[in-house]
């Protein structure tokens, strides 16, 4: 695979300009200045609140400097609470290309959006002749998500990708997959695949973690349409999501914006700790899909039985479709239909195997579908964390 | 193409290959690996019936018969419990059984069906 290297030491397999509103009042001017631009590489992402959030301060910071990006551009209203010069700073030390522009001082929509636009060409020009390495699959890091998920998602597409991530995991890479309300009723499973005793603990709190919440909420990460899929209960659907992580040793548990230290496979906690504040934890599949990036995913295997459609800015989106009905309906925005292994007995080995070239394609620069259709959803939103404690990490 | 399965030395246990997967030992669920409509028949627990309602892909049918209360297994793990008397071959899903955790939320139902709330 070719790739950029950065001065952490990482390596990207895209090399975008993200331009980010820092509050959603800069929305439309950094919308704007993406638009001529979107057929090359340049990204929008934000974070609509004015008022401070630790979290969303540390996914930004995560996600500018996430090996993907090779230049920001900040858009500030003026007056909203996010820290703007912390941010930039934080970029600038990365050694990207950074500035920032205040739609309150650049003299309003009209001029910033001219100014950012310059700036964009200028940075995208910049970008074009750095020069490329090479990649291992060891220094590759994939996330998974299952979105829409029906009764054949569980048969299909996700043990298909968890056959990928064995591969992938043997090879030296780092896999994660996430959302401890989609694992309720698998805790005891996941513990005994846990590393170490205290990991297991871990894992075993994080699922009691989740399915309190969720509790208080009032149901479960469980969406109308996976029931007409066939999907009758949390545990059932938490069941076949789980069929994604595959068989290899869980190493560690790590949660938004943390950064596996080691290869192996990771469970993301994307469920917030302390009391229920800001709502659910995933509202929709891109939340769980921009916290995946902001832990360093290069690229997502995305299942869908129902037929999801997104993409991902920053990091592309590889779907695996699990029924060949839908498919045959959405055939043009699959990578893999994974349906064959029900409707052509095509063997889950096969499709895995499948999945794992498309992943090193991929990585080597061929765009995804959702990636070549110009899908860049993005989304953020209030949450809190504490950090991880040490019992949840493999030691180096 | 036919399957015959021994369930703990007990009596044989056939189904129809080509409509349902079994995907572990220990389940009391097949999954419909094509959509069945109704009127068509299929086989399970060696009886030939005729579905009532449609049975879609990735859709559960009791393997055999699964009293109220019991525990619904499938990839060998519970799932959840009946909330009636199955017989073999029926469709098992939001009508018949519920989640031991969370309740589930559909466009259909405005009450949850949660845990020992049953409407």
């Amino acid at each position: 695979m070719k790739a950029w290297l950065r001065k952490d030491g990482r390596k990207g397999i895209r090399n975008v300009v993200a331009v980010v509103y820092l509050v959603e009042c800069a929305h439309h001017v950094a919308r704007e200045i993406t638009i001529p631009f979107r057929e090359q590489g340049v990204h929008l992402i934000g974070f609509p609140g004015c008022y401070p959030n630790q979290y969303a301060y540390d996914m930004m910071r995560n996600l500018c400097t996430h090996p993907n990006v090779g230049a920001v551009l900040l858009v500030s209203l003026g007056c909203e609470g996010f820290d703007k010069k912390g941010l930039r700073e934080y970029i600038e030390a990365s050694g990207r290309p950074t500035k920032t522009l205040v739609i309150q001082a650049a003299g309003g929509t009209k001029s910033t959006i001219e100014f950012g636009q310059d700036w964009v060409q200028a940075a995208s020009s910049q970008l074009a002749s750095q020069p490329t390495v090479s990649m291992g699959v060891d220094e590759l890091v994939v996330g998974t998500i299952c979105g829409g998920s029906d009764g054949a998602s569980g048969i299909t597409a996700n043990p298909a990708v968890g056959k990928a991530f064995d591969q992938l995991i043997a090879e030296g890479a780092t896999c994660m997959f996430e959302e401890t309300g989609e694992l309720i009723g698998c805790e005891g499973h996941m513990a005994q695949r846990a590393a170490t005793p205290e990991l297991a603990t871990e894992i075993v709190n994080a699922i009691e973690k989740a399915a309190n919440y969720y509790t208080v909420l009032g149901h479960g990460s469980f969406a109308p349409g996976n029931a007409v899929g066939g999907l009758t209960t949390q545990e059932e659907k938490s069941m076949g999501a789980y069929a994604k992580s595959g068989a290899s040793p869980i190493v560690g548990l790590i949660k938004p914006g943390e950064r596996p230290p080691t290869s192996g496979l990771y469970l993301l906690d994307v469920v917030p700790d302390g009391e229920v504040r800001f709502g659910f934890p995933n509202i929709s599949d891109n939340a769980e899909i921009v916290e995946m990036i902001a832990s360093g995913c290069h690229l997502i295997l995305f299942t869908t039985g129902r037929g999801s459609v997104v993409g991902s800015a920053i990091s592309p989106v590889i779907k695996v479709c699990s029924n060949s009905q839908t498919y045959k309906k959405l055939s043009r925005d699959m990578d893999i239909n994974a349906g064959r292994i029900l409707s052509d007995g095509a063997s889950l080995e096969e499709v895995g195997a499948e999945i794992y070239e498309r992943v090193i394609d991929i990585g080597s620069g061929e765009k995804s579908v959702s990636e070549a259709l110009g899908h860049q959803e993005f989304i953020l939103t209030y949450k809190t964390f504490e950090p991880s404690g040490p019992s949840c990490l493999p030691s180096r | 193409m036919r399957n015959e399965a021994k369930l703990g030395g007990e009596a044989i246990v056939p189904y129809n290959e080509v409509d349902f997967l079994l995907l572990a030992p220990e389940d009391n669920v097949l999954i419909s690996r094509r959509a069945i409509d109704v009127g068509q028949q299929y086989l399970v627990d060696g009886k030939t019936m005729m579905a009532s309602v449609r049975i879609d892909v990735g859709f559960k049918v009791a393997r055999h018969p699964i009293q109220m209360g019991e525990k619904v297994i499938k990839y060998g793990a519970p799932i959840g419990s009946a909330t009636q008397d199955l017989s073999s071959g029926e469709l098992v899903h939001l009508h018949n059984m519920k989640s031991d955790y969370l309740p589930t939320y559909t466009h259909e139902q405005k009450t949850f069906t949660n845990r020992g709330e049953d409407s």
